[in-house]
């Protein structure tokens, strides 16, 4: 059996690599689909022929598309994602200087997000049909189905107009000290959650509801057992698999919940990079952080998967 | 996403049946009659001050450039519903019939189809959106064929799943066994039998179609000005939420009923039939 399991996570993994190629393909086929020249447009119509035609060389333009495919993705791998159109400088190096910032804000709020997703989902599993669970469910029913910016823009009216408890913009380089920190990043932390939690404490629930109605907890709860017992010596160990694969999924919700958290609180992140680029039509600089975000979510993707394949206990046994 | 749960007392949830649909209908007729109803020219700069509260003369107070709230919220009614339902109309009917054709026709066509449309999905719909736009730059028709392209391989999943069960039921068999042809099969047997999962699925694409249109709308990638639908309303009033505007909150609100309504419309006539993730 371990040769099956070992297959399996084997093809998951083959997979998620031609998909990348293919996301890879995807990004480079769209942003060069247009019949229009690039070199044409950055120096406008009253560029001479003879410009335009330097600069086409200069940008690699004159090669077949084919080749510049290869080239492009070559360079990728070897993290040279060109020069931005608009200001000239390395790619790499502007994504390499605000990478950190938004990995920092995705790690607070993962830490944020888990364990209040996992309580959360936990407890509405365990007082099942309460007053409890409808409101939890409600709730993240609620935020599910809106838009993450009337999330982030309730957040800052009631938390930094109202309350006056926090800024509602955020200001990287005026912290000084623990307290500011929070400060600065409690709305958007906060805004992210409330998007991330919303998705894995459904899942979590769903989850552990599942494993509630097999015939061992109906054998549980025939001996007697209590509700809480049930749930959390006989039910989540067997849910751990389904709960991993939850977490996983969920947090991909956070690479979308970014771009919109990361524009509204003018968070000096990666997702505010790519979508002043996208505005600007900076192709180079929009490939790249596309194919940043694309990876990290197939990661993620790829993780549950393989959270689902571990899980398996048909496949772990033996 | 998924559709609301029934975890509601019965009474509550006959409520919603009927209150759901009226306000996924009211927007609609909003959208239809826009212009005949708006109090004011969405466009025309009122005698007031930038970012006022409710008033008796402006019902929903003023935006940043002192302009009657109400209107342009009407006005932006028929941006949203309009794109948004010719996308979700391509994306579903796309995605009808490469199904079909997938499921009648099956082998490598079916298989190469579902790979390739497998693959697609694996681009998260706000980065598809953002590196078409990068290329494309941001117009109507660009927007409304991205938005169906992105929810085209979400729609033949289930379509073709549906179509692969019910071909298998007896009296597929038996219309087979009759000699009718694959296309009387498809158009006569199988797809009167598919149309409440269609349904339900159309107003779940819908449901993503807005909340993406309105992302992109509010990154200033959506639709542009002097244009605007819900989700530009709330970018360009941003700078009012500092005080508190009702103008930057009242858009999104538009937003958030729509998508809750056509939800909870979608619970009350197709109970539990397409549950589904989406990001």
């Amino acid at each position: 059996m371990r040769a099956t399991i070992g297959w399996l996570l084997l093809s998951r993994f083959l997979l998620s690599l031609a998909t990348l190629l293919f996301v890879a393909t995807a990004v480079f086929v769209i942003t060069n689909l247009l019949p229009g020249d690039v070199a044409q447009e950055l120096l406008g119509q009253a560029a001479t022929p003879e410009a335009v035609a330097g600069l086409r060389t200069a940008l690699g333009l004159d090669v077949p598309p084919f080749q510049r495919y290869l080239a492009w993705l070559g360079k990728l791998l070897t993290g040279d994602a060109g020069l931005s159109l608009v200001n000239g400088q390395p790619v790499a190096a502007l994504i390499g200087s605000r990478l950190g910032n938004s990995l920092i804000l995705a790690g607070v709020t993962a830490l944020v997000a888990v364990p209040l997703a996992l309580t959360l989902g936990i407890t509405s599993a365990v007082w099942r049909g309460s007053l409890y669970d409808r409101v939890v469910g409600a709730s993240t029913v609620l935020v599910v189905s809106v838009p993450e910016f009337l999330v982030a823009s309730a957040a800052v009216l009631i938390f930094a107009v109202h309350l006056q408890w926090v800024p509602a913009l955020s200001q990287l380089g005026r912290i000084n000290g623990l307290f500011d920190a929070i400060r600065v990043f409690a709305l958007p932390v906060m805004t992210l959650t409330f998007v991330v939690v919303a998705q894995m404490a459904r899942m979590t629930r769903a989850a552990l509801v599942d494993v509630l109605s097999s015939s061992y907890v109906e054998m549980a709860r025939l001996k007697g057992a209590s509700q809480m017992r049930i749930v959390l010596w006989h039910a989540l160990p067997n849910a751990i698999g389904p709960i991993a694969n939850a977490i996983a999924f969920s947090l991909s919700f956070l690479l979308g919940g970014v771009i919109i958290v990361e524009t509204i609180f003018n968070y000096p992140g990666i997702a505010k990079l790519m979508v002043d680029g996208v505005s600007t039509r900076d192709l180079p600089l929009v490939q790249a952080c596309a194919m940043l975000f694309c990876a990290a979510y197939l990661v993620l993707v790829t993780a549950a998967d393989v959270a689902a394949i571990l899980a398996n206990p048909r496949l772990r046994q033996g | 996403m998924a559709a609301i749960a029934d975890t509601r007392p019965r009474r509550t949830r006959n409520l919603t049946r009927i209150i759901a649909p009226v306000i996924v209908i009211a927007w609609l007729l909003v959208a239809v009659f826009g212009p005949a109803i708006a109090p004011y020219d969405p466009a025309a700069i009122q005698d007031a001050d930038l970012f006022e509260g409710f008033s008796a003369k402006f019902l929903l107070g003023t935006d940043y450039f002192g302009r009657d709230m109400l209107s342009r919220i009407i006005a932006g009614t028929r941006q949203t519903l309009g794109i948004a339902l010719v996308a979700t109309s391509l994306a579903v009917t796309t995605g009808l019939m490469l199904g079909l054709a997938a499921s009648a026709i099956g082998g490598f066509f079916d298989a190469a189809l579902s790979r390739f449309l497998d693959a697609l999905i694996s681009i998260p719909s706000k980065m598809f959106g953002l590196v078409v736009v990068a290329a494309f730059g941001s117009s109507v028709p660009v927007l409304i064929l991205t938005l169906a392209i992105i929810y085209v391989p979400g729609c033949y999943r289930i379509v073709r799943s549906v179509a692969v069960n019910v071909a298998a039921l007896d009296f597929v068999v038996a219309a087979r066994a009759r000699g009718e042809g694959t296309f009387y099969i498809m158009t006569r047997e199988i797809l009167p039998n598919m149309v409440s999962p269609v349904l339900a699925d159309f107003g779940l694409r819908f449901i993503y179609v807005v909340l993406l249109l309105s992302s992109l709308s509010f990154l200033g990638l959506g639709v542009q000005p002097p244009q605007a639908d819900w989700g530009s309303l709330v970018r360009e009033n941003i700078s009012g939420l500092a005080y508190g505007a009702p103008a930057v909150v009242l858009p999104a609100l538009a937003i958030a009923s729509l998508t809750i309504a056509v939800n909870l419309s979608i619970d009350a006539f197709f109970s539990g039939r397409v549950r589904e993730g989406v990001h």
